[in-house]
């Protein structure tokens, strides 16, 4: 019996079509070690990564690919360099738009200008634009090259999860297909089912924060005009569309502008593409020839989930927790989450690691959340003043930032992600006060050229025990895991990045690229210690 | 740490040069004037932790 599935969005890609699988067919339901629900940017690359740690993982979505329109946009150098990790940055850095300056106006009139001034010696850009659409197939790219060299990932189209219930040892679904429905049962969870989370309603589990009343007018349009690739910002446009609007570029001559409108809006007249084309022809200026693209109207929300972690079900993404667009923290946090939780779940499936070194994704990324919300509820309320007297010291802001560029540093049109440091963590070892404050325990490791090569392509694997200017063991195995030496010679960039007003150093490094603990000097007691605490097991 | 004990050089005259500078304009434009004024004068005192003092103590100024 065919069951219709009608789909929510149009396809931009269709990449993983529906085919039956034996499971269907099972006489009891099939038990799998990790099944993630959602094929999203943060599904994909959360399969990925586990994969290609060895992990079997099953990925369950209700469509067939990668749904139409732009949507996240800016991805981040953290980003890119976790996609590189997972061997998806390649073509991701050959179709996106690299951008290093940025225009900021009030009205009619140029504040002024910023560049990015990326610092030196990293292999990854600050940033590029890049539809969603295309980074998902890249990662899904990625996902068949992987499947090719032996990774045990599976991906299963037109599977929508009906039915959630959480047992002692595994979690139970019911899945509903064009065949019809089936069960399945999942050792480990991963909710990647996006900000309005199927899952998170399934489970009775709350979303609280703060909603913005705001409407943004998303308006993507294809031009050959003669715009460098910049990012522009208008506070109080001169060309009357809302209190904020921003022009970015990208790929295949499109342009995304996006219209603040407010909240009183009528919100399929908005939608109209006379009147879009209306907005847009205001801002271009007269005799600028394009089409439009894609248009959508969304507003949003700034909250999170109390706690990543339910038991054997994990949220990551935007069903977790939901910023404003401003500052690119969405999908760039979205992949942080999978760069922390993939390695820890790899390490528990495998039996080395307790489970409650999955307790430390839920307060490592809580944190990173929190962070998140802070700088984008910021960001909306500068770009937004919420009172009379919050608007004066706005615009009191803007009027100075023209000529003193002091003022510029109050400018929030969104502060740019950063990758977050999980100070204060469990998993988090010893420091050494004379080593530069970037690269303390639970800071993301900065890139640096080697001979040929770059620091971060050699770390991520495993644990990696790195020594610079002293020599590490090539292994060392302790608590069942096997960590990887590299011994580096000291550079410019490695004394400036990791050894500061030390001689020599020796850094354990987790699987996510993240410091563990760091000393002067090797001792192989200490490092098995510090071990033992980035698993969990202290 | 911020300074509440007697700090002008000129109290006096800095106090009618304030007033003298808001001289001719609207009450809107004065409080926009107060603001590019706090926000300069922000940025040369620039500690956060003396500027959340000052701003406690224009809150409540009994909290000395």
């Amino acid at each position: 019996m065919k069951h219709d599935m009608p789909d929510r969005y149009a396809l931009a890609f269709q990449l993983y079509p529906y085919a039956k699988s034996p499971d269907q067919a099972a006489a009891a339901p099939v038990r799998h070690p990790v099944i993630v629900v959602g094929g999203g940017p943060i599904g994909l690359a959360t399969a990925l990564d586990l994969g290609k740690r060895g992990v079997p993982v099953l990925l369950l979505d209700d469509h067939e690919g990668a749904g139409l329109g732009s949507r996240a946009l800016c991805f981040a150098k953290r980003t890119l360099e976790i996609c590189d990790r997972l061997g998806a940055a390649g073509p991701m850095l050959q179709k996106g738009v690299q951008w290093n300056l940025g225009k900021v106006f009030h009205d009619d009139r140029l504040l002024y200008e910023f560049n990015l001034l990326p610092e030196g010696g990293h292999a990854m850009p600050a940033f590029i634009n890049l539809q969603q659409p295309w980074f998902e197939k890249f990662l899904h790219d990625a996902i068949l090259a992987a499947q090719a060299e032996g990774a045990p990932i599976e991906i299963r189209g037109k599977n929508r999860v009906e039915g959630v219930t959480p047992a002692t040892d595994h979690v139970a679904l019911e899945v509903m297909t064009p065949d019809g429905p089936y069960a399945l049962e999942a050792e480990w969870l991963i909710a990647c089912d996006g900000a309005r989370s199927p899952l998170r309603g399934m489970l009775g589990l709350g979303f609280e924060g703060r909603v913005f009343e705001d409407n943004f007018l998303i308006a993507d349009v294809k031009m050959k005009a003669d715009f460098p690739t910049e990012r522009w910002f208008w506070f109080e446009p001169h060309f009357k569309s809302g209190d904020s609007a921003l022009l970015h570029k990208q790929p295949d001559d499109i342009w995304r502008i996006d219209f603040q409108l407010g909240w009183n809006i009528d919100r399929a007249k908005e939608l109209e593409p006379s009147r879009i084309r209306a907005r847009v022809d205001a801002m271009l200026g007269p005799g600028v020839e394009y089409e439009l693209d894609w248009c959508s109207i969304y507003t949003f929300q700034c909250r999170r989930m109390d706690r990543f972690r339910h038991g054997r079900v994990l949220f990551a993404g935007d069903s977790a927790h939901q910023v404003s667009p401003f500052g690119a923290r969405g999908a760039n946090s979205g992949v942080q989450d999978v760069d922390n939780l993939a390695w820890k779940l790899a390490l528990v499936v495998q039996g080395v690691a307790p489970e409650a070194l999955l307790d430390s994704y839920d307060t490592e990324r809580v944190h990173g959340a929190e962070e998140n919300i802070l700088n984008s509820t910021r960001a909306t309320d500068f770009i937004t003043p919420k009172t009379p007297v919050s608007k004066m010291f706005r615009n009191a802001v803007l009027a100075l930032a023209g000529t003193l560029p002091f003022a510029r540093t109050v400018v929030n049109s969104g502060r740019l992600s950063l990758p977050c440091t999980y100070d204060g963590s469990v998993l988090n070892g010893a420091d050494h006060a004379a080593m530069p404050a970037r690269t303390r325990p639970g800071s993301p490791c900065p890139d640096a050229p080697l001979d040929g090569c770059w620091l971060l392509a050699r770390l991520g694997r495993g644990f990696t025990l790195m020594g610079i200017g002293i020599g590490v063991p090539e292994t060392m195995a302790a608590h069942g895991v096997t960590v990887e030496g590299l011994s580096l010679d000291p550079t410019p960039e490695l004394v400036a990045r990791y050894l500061g007003g030390a001689e020599r150093g020796v850094y354990l490094i987790r699987p996510d690229q993240h410091v563990a603990a760091r000393w002067d000097h090797l001792d192989a007691a200490a490092v098995a210690a510090a071990l033992a605490r980035a698993i969990g097991k202290e | 740490m911020l300074i509440t004990s007697p700090n002008m050089t000129k109290p006096d005259e800095s106090y009618a040069f304030l007033i003298a500078t808001h001289e001719g304009l609207s009450e809107t434009e004065s409080h926009a004037l107060n603001a590019r004024l706090i926000l300069i004068l922000m940025n040369h005192i620039g500690d956060a932790a003396v500027l959340a003092e000052a701003m406690r103590l224009a809150r409540d100024p009994s909290a000395v």
